[in-house]
């Protein structure tokens, strides 16, 4: 008899114990999305490679370049970030529990995914307070280059940051239905990217304070 | 030998409703239909714009009736002003290039057949796919609006090379809003192809059925994988460089602008921006992106002719290998289209080494169709007479490349009509043919009706002829000096080539209006077309198995399962010379891939 795949491997390890409810049941797992998302991850890649590559050569093309420190507030915000991650791990292992009908009621990990999507906002919150102290100490998009690409580079990761919102929402409702609709693969695909959104953000992070 | 179990099958009701089925569809080929419908609005505006170009080229002085509606001061009275000749020929390049040769052989006929010749009911993210088409529109209209603000579209060329493209109003009529329109509209079209990659990645990696390894899959299915692969990482690159261009025009940041410019006798602000960045980052898009526009072809016309031939290719395996060699090779050129850029000239060596190199799979490629051909019986219809029309334009336009791979040659060459000749002939028409093979090949699965194969030779024998009447003599034209991007030829040395000149718009006049002969064929043949077989042309690929026009879910909830690769021909098979994929027929022939 074919053993039943385990939960890395996109199956639910045991049978599903939650009725009306089977996240890992073969016609609701793609292994198709996990494709798609590591595509996205590349095509992100790409883009903020490119933007990298613009910054190194305008920052070498001109002696106008200056220097400016990051606001304290994007440590802040990588410390939220983080923990994001670790909270969205932990809200995996829950969903995963309940759908076994280990762990019953669906509070918890409801819980500890409402924690990662308000740690999300706060981190896009807080990169807007980051724009706020820049534009104080009067660093507004085109007074430099510096702040034009830190600018420029904030922007753009906040706005994948707002699309994995988006997807964490989706996961939410899903869950939170009555007969929960959540798949598996919808739920693993968001937290790749997830925590893609996070690395990247720690990429930023070093250049941002190595170059900027 | 590699089995796929078989992938998920999302079962799903027909679609009901006009909006649901023609308009916001999720079907894979509503989606193709409505990219390629696209492209062909497209082709024709594109195709006009050359015709205003070529006849002002020829009588620089003629009121060109009709132009001065477009325009009423890029155009008063019919007639170009400089600037606006520019305006026509930077929108010719960008409609051409994004909106067609991206667009019809890549999405058009990719969403369509891809998921049927893997043997998937639609692609795996079909909200996705719909909105990639949905978003590319846009991107098309935000272009076409460039022609309908005050100062009209930009004048930079498809290539919008800073400064020029990054000063604003101050540049030119266009170099305002119809630049930033320009930009806007590229930066969307990128975001659309990002998200059509994504779907043809994963069906291609994920939704192949049972029995479907990667070796069995047609030729086509290859090229589109390959595209998708080189378009995720150029696209990826476009859209940031253009967000830059976006940032120097409204926020006044200064990316591609250097300090010191007096453009009209003012002194321009922008300072420490690097008009070379936007070279490399374009180039970067700008030379893959070639291969995007070309590779669909390469698969198009290997699919049509093995289907003609009746047996297999020298080898399809050395084929794939070759097409993802040019894909690889691809990132490591675009610096031949700088060379006189004013880059250190030691990486002129470092581009025109690979420059050349990339010929070899180019050659290898041709090798392969051209020795495949050699001793066969080439059945000939129109898609198979485009084919070899395409084979015929790659290798005349390729070989022209060799002369600007080498620095040497290309600083007497570069900006010069030989380079316009050049990428016409080997990317433009030579996938322009790929298009038209693909269409009278496949139009009969798509409609259930067959093209017209009088009016498609027509077709064919005027624009093969009138390409090479139109292209070959630009060649000429640039080793005399003639300068690329000039709306007049005024210079003394230019002006012996004026008969040159009229001769080519008369032909490109003529071989315009042979293309009025294919649209009048596409439509009348989708209506009143005589009925097609569900395999008339008896290829052995999975859409010949399905009925034409195929059921919403492909395979009528059947998933097929493949026993032999695409290039079963030649062989003896119960009265037939091939055996289809799904046949489990077993038969002897000389290779059958597993």
């Amino acid at each position: 008899m074919q053993s039943r795949p385990t939960l890395s491997q996109g199956g639910g390890g045991y049978p599903p114990k939650v009725p009306g409810w089977d996240m890992t049941a073969l016609a609701n797992s793609s292994p198709a999305s996990r494709t798609g998302v590591w595509v996205a991850m590349a095509a992100i890649t790409m883009t903020f490679v490119a933007i990298t590559s613009a910054m190194v050569v305008r920052q070498g093309a001109s002696l106008d370049w200056r220097h400016f420190t990051l606001p304290w507030v994007m440590y802040v915000d990588t410390l939220v970030l983080l923990l994001s991650s670790c909270t969205l791990q932990v809200a995996r292992k829950r969903v995963a529990l309940y759908a076994r009908g280990v762990q019953a009621g669906r509070s918890i990990p409801a819980l500890w995914l409402w924690l990662t999507l308000a740690l999300g906002f706060l981190f896009v919150a807080g990169q807007y307070v980051a724009w706020l102290q820049l534009k104080a100490q009067g660093w507004y998009l085109a007074t430099n280059p510096s702040s034009s690409f830190f600018y420029l580079l904030t922007a753009l990761h906040a706005l994948h940051v707002l699309g994995g919102l988006a997807g964490l929402t989706l996961v939410i409702w899903r869950f939170s239905r009555r007969v929960p609709t959540l798949r598996l693969s919808t739920l693993t695909t968001v937290s790749y990217y997830w925590h893609f959104v996070d690395v990247l953000w720690i990429y930023l992070l070093l250049l941002l304070w190595a170059r900027i | 030998m590699h089995d796929m179990s078989a992938p998920v099958v999302h079962h799903h009701a027909p679609p009901t409703g006009f909006i649901r089925k023609y308009v916001f569809s999720l079907d894979h080929k509503v989606i193709g239909e409505q990219y390629y419908a696209l492209a062909l609005v497209a082709v024709y505006i594109g195709l006009v714009l050359s015709w205003i170009m070529r006849i002002h080229l020829a009588w620089p002085g003629f009121a060109i009736p009709g132009v001065q509606y477009l325009s009423k001061t890029g155009a008063p009275g019919g007639v170009l002003t400089p600037e606006y000749y520019l305006q026509l020929m930077t929108m010719h390049g960008t409609v051409m290039v994004f909106f067609v040769l991206t667009t019809a052989p890549f999405a058009g006929f990719g969403n369509y057949f891809l998921p049927i010749q893997v043997g998937a009911e639609d692609m795996p993210f079909p909200h996705l796919n719909m909105m990639s088409f949905w978003v590319t529109c846009v991107a098309f209209l935000v272009a076409l609006s460039a022609f309908f603000v005050p100062q009209g579209p930009p004048l930079s060329g498809w290539t919008a090379y800073a400064p020029l493209s990054a000063l604003g109003q101050i540049a030119g009529p266009g170099q305002g809003t119809g630049q930033v329109l320009w930009a806007v509209s590229i930066a969307i079209f990128c975001v659309g192809q990002l998200l059509g990659s994504l779907n043809f990645i994963s069906t291609t990696l994920d939704m192949r059925c049972k029995g479907m390894s990667l070796m069995r899959m047609p030729l086509t299915v290859w090229a589109w994988f390959i595209t998708s692969c080189i378009g995720l990482t150029a696209f990826a690159v476009l859209m940031p460089a253009c967000i830059l261009l976006i940032m120097d025009h409204v926020a006044g940041t200064s990316f591609f602008v250097p300090s010191g410019l007096v453009v009209n006798d003012q002194l321009q602000t922008h300072s420490g921006g690097s008009t070379l960045l936007w070279q490399h980052l374009f180039w970067f898009f700008g030379h893959p992106e070639v291969y995007i526009a070309i590779v669909p072809a390469v698969g198009v016309v290997s699919h049509v002719l093995v289907t003609n031939l009746r047996r297999p290719l020298l080898s399809a395996r050395v084929l794939v290998y070759s097409m993802v060699a040019i894909a690889f090779l691809s990132y490591m050129v675009y610096g031949h289209h700088m060379f006189v850029s004013g880059m250190n000239p030691f990486s002129s060596i470092a581009f025109s080494f690979p420059t050349l190199v990339i010929t070899i799979p180019a050659t290898i490629i041709v090798l392969i169709w051209i020795g495949s051909l050699y001793g066969s019986r080439l059945r000939i219809n129109t898609a198979s007479l485009f084919a070899l029309g395409f084979i015929s334009m790659f290798v005349s336009g390729g070989i022209s490349g060799f002369f600007l791979a080498q620095p040497s040659l290309d600083v007497m060459l570069h900006a010069t009509y030989f380079v316009v000749g050049h990428f016409h002939l080997v990317m433009a028409v030579a996938a322009l043919f790929g298009i038209f093979a693909g269409t009278y090949f496949w139009f009969s699965k798509v409609t259930g009706r067959m093209m017209n194969e009088t009016l498609g030779k027509i077709h064919f024998w005027i624009t093969f002829v009138g390409a090479y009447c139109i292209f070959m003599p630009f060649h000429y034209l640039g080793m005399a000096g003639n300068v690329r991007r000039y709306q007049a030829f005024v210079d003394d040395f230019m002006g012996p080539l004026m008969p040159v000149h009229k001769f080519i718009t008369i032909a490109a006049l003529i071989t315009g209006a042979a293309q009025i002969v294919f649209l009048y064929n596409l439509i009348h043949s989708r209506f009143w077309g005589k009925l097609a077989s569900q395999n008339p042309w008896e290829g052995t690929s999975l859409e010949w198995s399905i009925p034409s026009p195929p059921p919403f879910d492909n395979f009528g909830g059947k998933i097929p399962v493949v026993y032999h690769d695409p290039y079963q021909y030649g062989v003896d098979a119960d009265g037939k010379d091939y055996v289809m994929q799904d046949s489990p027929e077993q038969v002897v022939s000389a290779r059958d891939e597993k």
